[in-house]
């Protein structure tokens, strides 16, 4: 028997989905400035693997020559972006949500149970409460990915009044290259992310717009161990 | 347990479901609806914000009035005379001549090079006569500042570099320049009569900058005649160029020609095409 279930608070819910199109024009904005000094690759020594970013890269996102428009929407845009984070951050707080988001001893090896079963690598699904090991460490690490994109972007905005944070980061180039990274991890967690939303079905993406989740119910004892019996029964017919 | 009791039970169960949809319908519909409502007007705001029309600035006003607004907070919450910080000399080297913007080589005489300088009552006239001119050992009269500090260029990338010259600060006292009544001024005490601006140009007037008093007269910006221990060279802005810490590299102009105190919020060469005027650090 099925029922609906209250799964995502209301605040939860409108933050998630404001982040969205907050990081994508933070991640432009930021692609356009990254242009100007366009200086990181993945390699070793004289050897390239990838370089960030290819020419027709640029080319079919018409990056070339907009830094000026980058840094104004991006310090524009910061504003909204950390206050959106800050939200989010304060009503996990607030509401208690974060016991159900912070990872705990046991969520480390539940991520690793969840990746085998999740890449048909192992039969044997863990159990899970509202999120799963998994979900946990990710969920959480974005969070912090998002402090951290905050405190190293103020190191490379205001390098001179916030030198103690830049001096703290590395120095102001290194700042800029954990800022960097950070949003490449912005784009491999949306990917990864997008993939297990579309794997769990509509009723999962459902809940995160509307609240509410369709479950399976167990009924109530008296009733459910001849239930059991007849679906027994049904089975071996 | 009979066949008959079976089907009920299914019935029921199927009745259940039916009545799960009947709950989840509703509430799906009018979810999606107002996240549809709220994503439609997200984009309009996103297109009023690209369509809004480009001040003589190069950038949308409302991004410009955002610009504004930060450094609004810059100059008013932070400490505009907080240091920026130093580095070991062994770091330090020469920057890549990035611009040349009013650095025209063919038309300069750097034996006739003569500093201008428009002080404020200069500057209220409509006809501006500079009433100093100041030749490059006058701005070697002043003492002598060397400090190593870190160049942040706009694009992104940052040298350290071994700076020498005089106080920009200096040159301010030793003329009266900075304040209305010509009295010493007090950058940290706001409501001093500080002549709010300064405005410098390369001689040809192609390149200029517009400076806020505090970064101009911040202890640390420098009237600059060497770099990495050797004469500035003409890529650099030989024979004098301005350097401020607590700025991108864009504000640091090569070759002044002209410096202009003055109460009206000088035009500024990169400003004007679409970056932060302040572009303080």
């Amino acid at each position: 028997m099925k029922k609906v279930e209250k799964k995502h608070p209301l605040a939860i819910r409108w933050l998630h989905w404001v982040n969205f199109p907050l990081l994508l024009v933070m991640i432009w904005s930021g692609l356009l400035i990254y242009w100007a000094n366009d200086v990181y690759r993945v390699g070793l020594g004289g050897f390239t693997l990838f370089k960030f970013f290819p020419q027709w890269f640029y080319k079919a996102l018409n990056v070339p020559f907009r830094l000026a428009e980058g840094m104004a929407f991006h310090f524009f845009f910061m504003w909204l972006f950390a206050a959106n984070g800050l939200l989010y951050v304060l009503y996990t707080i607030v509401s208690g949500e974060w016991r159900l988001l912070v990872p705990d001893r046991r969520s480390f090896r539940e991520a690793v149970q969840v990746t085998l079963y999740d890449l048909h690598l192992s039969k044997h699904k863990p159990s899970q409460g509202k999120y799963n090991g998994a979900q946990k460490l990710a969920y959480t690490t974005v969070v912090l990915m998002g402090a951290g994109s905050l405190l190293t972007g103020l190191a490379i905005y205001k390098p001179v009044q916030f030198a103690w944070l830049t001096a703290a980061l590395g120095g102001y180039e290194w700042a800029r290259w954990e800022h960097f990274w950070l949003t490449i991890g912005y784009v491999l967690f949306f990917v990864v992310h997008v993939a297990q939303v579309a794997r769990a079905g509509w009723n999962n993406l459902r809940a995160m717009v509307t609240g509410y989740e369709v479950v399976e119910a167990p009924e109530p004892q008296s009733v459910r161990l001849p239930g059991v019996e007849s679906l027994q029964e049904e089975a071996t017919r | 347990m009979s066949h008959n009791e079976n089907v009920e039970e299914r019935t029921e169960v199927a009745a259940a479901d039916q009545e799960v949809r009947r709950e989840m319908r509703p509430r799906t519909r009018r979810s999606f609806l107002v996240g549809a409502a709220a994503a439609l007007l997200g984009y309009g705001g996103w297109r009023w914000l690209k369509t809004s029309a480009e001040d003589v600035d190069g950038i949308p006003w409302p991004l410009r009035r955002s610009h504004e607004f930060n450094e609004h907070l810059a100059r008013n919450y932070f400490s505009t005379a907080r240091l920026a910080p130093t580095f070991p000399r062994h770091l330090a080297n020469l920057p890549r001549a990035n611009g040349d913007i009013g650095l025209d080589v063919e038309d300069f005489e750097s034996a006739e090079w003569r500093l201008e300088v428009v002080n404020l009552t200069d500057s209220a006239k409509e006809e501006i006569e500079p009433s100093l001119s100041l030749g490059l050992e006058d701005i070697k009269a002043l003492p002598r500042v060397e400090e190593v500090t870190e160049l942040k260029c706009i694009e992104g990338w940052s040298q350290v570099v071994h700076w020498a010259g005089a106080r920009f600060s200096d040159l301010a006292d030793k003329y009266q320049l900075a304040t209305r009544s010509g009295a010493p001024f007090d950058v940290e005490n706001k409501a001093t009569d500080l002549v709010p601006y300064v405005s410098l140009e390369t001689p040809d007037g192609v390149y200029y900058v517009g400076l806020d008093i505090e970064s101009a007269l911040h202890p640390q910006t420098l009237l600059c005649y060497e770099m990495d221990g050797e004469p500035l060279t003409l890529e650099h802005g030989a024979p004098l160029r301005l350097y401020v810490p607590v700025k991108y590299g864009i504000k640091s102009l090569k070759r002044i020609g002209r410096i202009t105190f003055t109460n009206k919020r000088p035009f500024d060469y990169w400003a004007e095409r679409g970056y932060d005027w302040y572009s303080g650090h």
